[in-house]
């Protein structure tokens, strides 16, 4: 069973399946993928997660609502933004924000 | 006062999956370290050797943009947006990821190894369209003075990206002084040393050795060999 949860909050269909694919390569780590506020809201609702990732398409108007929440609902769930969609410094972003914990 | 870095060569983590070796300055994939992840919006130095006929499959990017320096060898790029391009040294290439991009990166030729620089910094705007750039400037001179290959200004010299940093390039003869002047007030300089030995505000750098500084205004550069040097100004904050 996954030791850490990771919602992974982005709207490029592709590269939102790339981020979950390789977040679950790792057995410890258990990656959701949700592309819209309401659907991170409805996910908050099922489930508790470590780390939110805020990939491409989350802007400003986006992710004050979406840090709001993380500060409502699960106020030491790490809510960061993930920049390279996937490639390169997923691994290293997840230790990183995880170590800050 | 924000303190120096210097990244000796041989300092950097080594990632060697066969078909890639690449020598890492800052955590990258799978190799973590706190006291590694950045300098300012400087996100990625890799240093990477490909061996003929392999490259990078087709991977996704966003939000970051990604520069592409061949020192030796001939790479192949091709991506979502239907660029297709051979890039050879003394050619730069910048891609924004902006709001995504598919690439695959290969090595063109079947037997010769390609090395290339591989960096990326943070962008200043989030989810930018994306795009493509490549510039030759093996014509440009760079002979005992800095050669600008990027700059944040579309109408500058050199590609340009979506962020304040400028790259320059430069071939220095042995025992030759010369001055770098910030072009943005407040920015650091990251010099990192492709051939050769030089000095840099007094700290000696030998071959793929990398000096992050944080310089009032101007920094004073000595070749102790023959060298080549790749200075790029980054931003702090963003």
């Amino acid at each position: 069973m996954a030791d850490i949860n990771i919602l992974v909050l982005a709207d490029h269909a592709e590269i939102l399946e790339t981020m979950i694919r390789l977040i679950n390569k790792n057995d410890q780590w258990q990656g959701t993928g949700v592309s819209t506020l309401e659907e991170a809201r409805l996910a908050f609702k099922i489930n508790t997660f470590d780390l939110v990732l805020l990939g491409v398409g989350v802007n400003d108007e986006t992710e004050s609502p979406i840090l709001r929440l993380c500060d409502s609902v699960a106020p030491k769930t790490v809510c960061m933004r993930h920049y390279g969609g996937g490639s390169g410094l997923l691994y290293s972003e997840i230790k990183h924000a995880l170590a800050q914990r | 006062m924000k303190n120096n870095i210097l990244h000796k060569a041989d300092s950097r983590f080594v990632a060697d999956h066969g078909w890639l070796k690449s020598a890492q300055t800052f955590s990258f994939h799978d190799h973590y370290d706190p006291q590694r992840i950045q300098f300012g919006a400087l996100r990625v130095l890799n240093d990477d050797i490909v061996n003929g006929g392999k490259g990078f499959g087709r991977h996704p990017h966003d939000n970051m943009e990604i520069i592409s320096i061949p020192l030796e060898g001939t790479l192949e790029h091709q991506d979502s947006m239907g660029n297709v391009a051979v890039i050879n040294p003394g050619e730069i290439q910048a891609m924004s990821a902006g709001t995504g991009i598919y690439h695959t990166e290969f090595n063109k030729h079947p037997d010769e190894p390609v090395t290339f620089l591989q960096i990326w910094l943070y962008p200043n705007k989030l989810n930018v369209d994306p795009r493509y750039d490549q510039l030759d400037y093996s014509k440009g001179d760079k002979h005992n003075k800095f050669l600008q290959i990027l700059s944040p200004d579309p109408n500058d010299e050199g590609v340009w990206i979506q962020q304040q940093s400028w790259f320059h390039i430069g071939e220095l003869d042995k025992g030759f002084e010369i001055k770098y002047s910030l072009k943005q007030a407040g920015n650091g300089l990251y010099v990192f040393v492709i051939k050769g030995n030089v000095v840099v505000n007094g700290q000696d750098l030998e071959r793929r050795d990398g000096y992050g500084l944080w310089p009032d205004a101007e920094v004073d550069i000595k070749a102790t060999s023959n060298a080549e040097i790749l200075l790029m100004e980054i931003p702090e904050k963003w």
